[in-house]
């Protein structure tokens, strides 16, 4: 019985590189942060890495900061940029409404515990940031922002964000993007975006869990999550976590097999459509990350349509679920206009480099059936 | 079969859903989320389908090797659960929110749900048992007489039932304990819960206050007389002796119990012990577990409470209500409550208690 992976924006498999790079890296002994032999070696290890990552996103060696998560990249900088800015009087954060809960609750939680203001940019039925209501807010607020973050491509529909855009309209206000679905991906240069701030993750590219780094610009000082030992320029304390850095290093400098990803894309939504004419494709009409496609299948509920695939072999996604695991209303399509109940009829199937023909040609096999007992299931 | 096995996180369901397996069925285990805003620990007995609860059924799920989701009833819970609990008592009815749980969720919204998705059934930790005879699949009492459940399953129709599996019913409680151990569940000492879910507090009064406003009135004598104040009618249960804050005395001394409670106006009445007792008792909505009732009178038993005692009665099905005549007088009948007939063991049917006499 196949067993087939279309959940590749949640995690994706660890490369070959990678896996061989941790496996080494975990065998060797040295504290990065000690000064003798084995400290040393360790470190040179971890700069080799740093280097490569720098490299990737066009950005200096000294402008990355590991961290243990794309979640924990983004809280230093949503929250460094904000008591920074809040040193100097400006207390306002500004976010978009397709944020990944990694931004929006540290986002709420800086209003709720810290005194900021929070102003949310709106987006279009395709997903992407209003531009003009964002200069309406810069231009209302702009000597009070301290930090605009808007992320570089939506992880649930993968719609791209003008951030090119965003950072010429907000001048000497701080940008920070959360690029965790974007590297690798499609091309990412931290240098030309002219940010102050970007995060990333290592296992959305083949690498492993537990492992992400925060590209921050040079000179920027900003408080820090965690104190102790003074690493990673004094903003994220902790020892090194070495095996997992050389294998994210690793991961990155893999090929991502692009035009593939792209044709199975598309051969998938042409397909699914004309099984299924009713079908909405979300974001259809701007440019998206190439493996990520978000469809509402109307009359159904996502969980249950979840449960039929995995039963079918096929591991898709519904979006988030909260805390108590309870299937929500994604707030991503919520924004993009759609109803509660429509928001609650969407899947999000992501490929990645493994994904082949044959896992397209099942999962259309197994659709029609899902689809039928789906809409006999559906109460609301 | 492929089932879906009810899983709350306790472990009597964890138990049914690895007897299921067991049993060579092909099993999903499900936790029913039933609270908006759950909260994240369960204290003690009180409570479930906490977030701690969801966490402690998927464990289970894993350690049996089943696949395991959670389903939002949130919505469907709070309209015909917590709603039907609180209309109940506003008008002046004392009702049992598990067995409406069980009628209108575990056995309707999740039963259905899981038919249309190509299940043929439900697993659930019940202590209760079915049986195949000449009348089909038939609902009955647990081994286990102390921990028996058929009372909150007496709302099951035919239909319902034949799509219930409850593999817990021939084994006390002591063993399914043991047998969890064994088998290595986490759950196997968490303790049993008791009270209402939906009022994790355990202050059945207070949350009723909150819900219902405490508008106060009066509590009068058989003969109208005020003779004190109530802070809520609906906090009083018929047969209640204690908390009712009297001053004026009964001429001999005797004691008052509440007789009656009417919401329309308000009052609560109250009375002499021997004012209570009733010999029978008729009940609105019927629901057969097997065979219908029919106008022929047939001698079984009546249960009223969920772990009451089965008192010996005669009983009928006038057309409308189902009646049941008691052999022996009993004290304190609210209505509200489910009256369950009994042939043995067997679950005949049941009736919302409508009036007494």
């Amino acid at each position: 019985m196949p067993s087939i992976y279309v959940d590749h924006a949640a995690t994706t498999p660890m490369s070959p590189a990678a896996f061989e790079a941790i496996s080494t890296q975990l065998q060797v002994l040295g504290n990065p942060s000690s000064l003798h032999t084995h400290g040393r070696s360790t470190r040179k290890s971890v700069e080799d890495a740093r280097e490569v990552i720098a490299k990737q996103v066009h950005c200096l060696p000294s402008e990355v900061i590991f961290t243990a998560s794309g979640t924990e990249a983004n809280n230093i900088a949503l929250k460094g940029l904000y008591w920074q800015g809040r040193s100097q009087g400006k207390n306002v954060v500004v976010i978009s409404a397709i944020e990944h809960h990694a931004i929006l609750d540290p986002a709420q939680w800086l209003k709720d515990h810290e005194g900021a203001e929070l102003i949310t940019v709106d987006v279009t039925a395709d997903g992407v940031i209003d531009l003009v209501s964002l200069k309406n807010i810069i231009d209302k607020k702009g000597s009070e922002i301290a930090v605009i973050s808007i992320m570089h491509a939506n992880n649930e529909t993968g719609t791209l964000q003008p951030i090119s855009d965003v950072v010429a309209m907000a001048g000497q206000i701080p940008v920070h993007t959360d690029a965790v679905q974007s590297f690798k991906k499609i091309p990412l240069s931290f240098s030309q975006l002219g940010l102050y701030a970007m995060s990333l993750s290592a296992h959305k590219i083949g690498g492993p869990l537990g492992i992400g780094a925060l590209i921050l610009k040079r000179a920027v000082e900003i408080p820090a999550l965690l104190h102790g030992g003074g690493q990673e320029r004094e903003i994220r304390s902790g020892t090194l976590n070495a095996p997992s850095i050389v294998a994210f290093a690793a991961a990155a400098q893999d090929e991502y097999q692009i035009a593939q990803v792209i044709e199975l894309r598309n051969e998938f939504i042409k397909q699914v459509k004309e099984q299924f004419p009713d079908v909405i494709i979300n974001g259809k009409n701007v440019d998206r990350l190439p493996g990520i496609v978000n469809v509402t299948f109307p009359g159904t509920q996502s969980d249950t349509l979840l449960l039929l695939l995995d039963k079918a072999n096929v591991s898709a996604s519904t979006g988030s679920a909260c805390s108590a695991g309870v299937h929500e209303a994604s707030h991503v399509l919520l924004a993009m206009g759609h109803t509660q109940q429509s928001a609650q009829s969407s899947l999000r199937f992501s490929f990645g480099s493994t994904s082949t023909h044959d896992d397209l040609n099942f999962i259309l096999s197994v659709l029609p059936d899902v689809i039928a007992r789906g809409r006999a299931a559906n109460t609301k | 079969m492929k089932l879906i096995a009810a899983m709350s996180g306790g472990v009597d369901s964890a138990v049914a859903a690895a007897r299921a397996v067991e049993a060579g069925h092909d099993v999903i285990g499900v936790h029913l989320a039933l609270a908006a805003n759950p909260q994240k620990y369960r204290s003690g007995a009180r409570g479930c389908c906490t977030i701690e609860d969801s966490h402690d059924a998927r464990r289970a799920a894993d350690v049996i090797g089943i696949p395991f989701y959670i389903w939002d009833m949130a919505e469907e819970f709070h309209d015909g659960v917590v709603e039907d609990f609180l209309a109940e008592y506003a008008a002046g009815r004392t009702p049992n929110p598990c067995l409406r749980c069980n009628e209108k969720i575990k056995f309707a919204a999740v039963l259905d749900r899981a038919r249309s998705m190509g299940f043929d059934g439900v697993v659930t930790g019940h202590y209760a048992r079915t049986q195949i005879s000449e009348n089909g699949k038939t609902l009955h009492r647990a081994v286990d007489h102390a921990k028996d459940q058929s009372y909150v399953l007496s709302v099951l129709t035919i239909e319902q039932i034949a799509g219930a599996i409850f593999p817990l019913g021939d084994t006390t409680k002591v063993d399914i304990r043991k047998e969890a151990e064994a088998r290595g569940l986490a759950v196997a000492q968490k303790p049993d819960s008791h009270d209402i879910c939906f009022v994790p507090s355990g202050d059945n009064a207070g949350w009723l206050r909150d819900r219902l406003g405490s508008e106060t009135g009066p509590i009068v004598d058989q003969d109208g007389n005020k003779i004190g104040e109530h802070k809520g009618a609906y906090t009083y249960t018929i047969g209640q002796r204690k908390g009712l804050g009297l001053t004026v005395p009964t001429a001999d001394g005797s004691p008052r119990f509440v007789l009656k409670i009417e919401p329309v106006t308000n009052t609560v009445v109250v009375g002499a012990r021997e004012e209570l007792a009733i010999t029978t008792m008729r009940g609105e909505r019927p629901v057969w577990c097997g065979p219908k009732v029919t106008d022929k009178e047939q001698a079984g038993f009546v249960q009223i409470r969920a772990h009451g005692a089965a008192l010996p009665c005669t009983y009928h099905f006038d057309g409308t209500l189902l009646v049941a005549n008691l052999s022996e007088p009993l004290l304190g009948l609210a209505t509200g409550q489910a009256m369950v007939i009994y042939d043995g063991d067997r679950v005949v049917g049941s009736a919302t208690i409508c009036q007494t006499q």
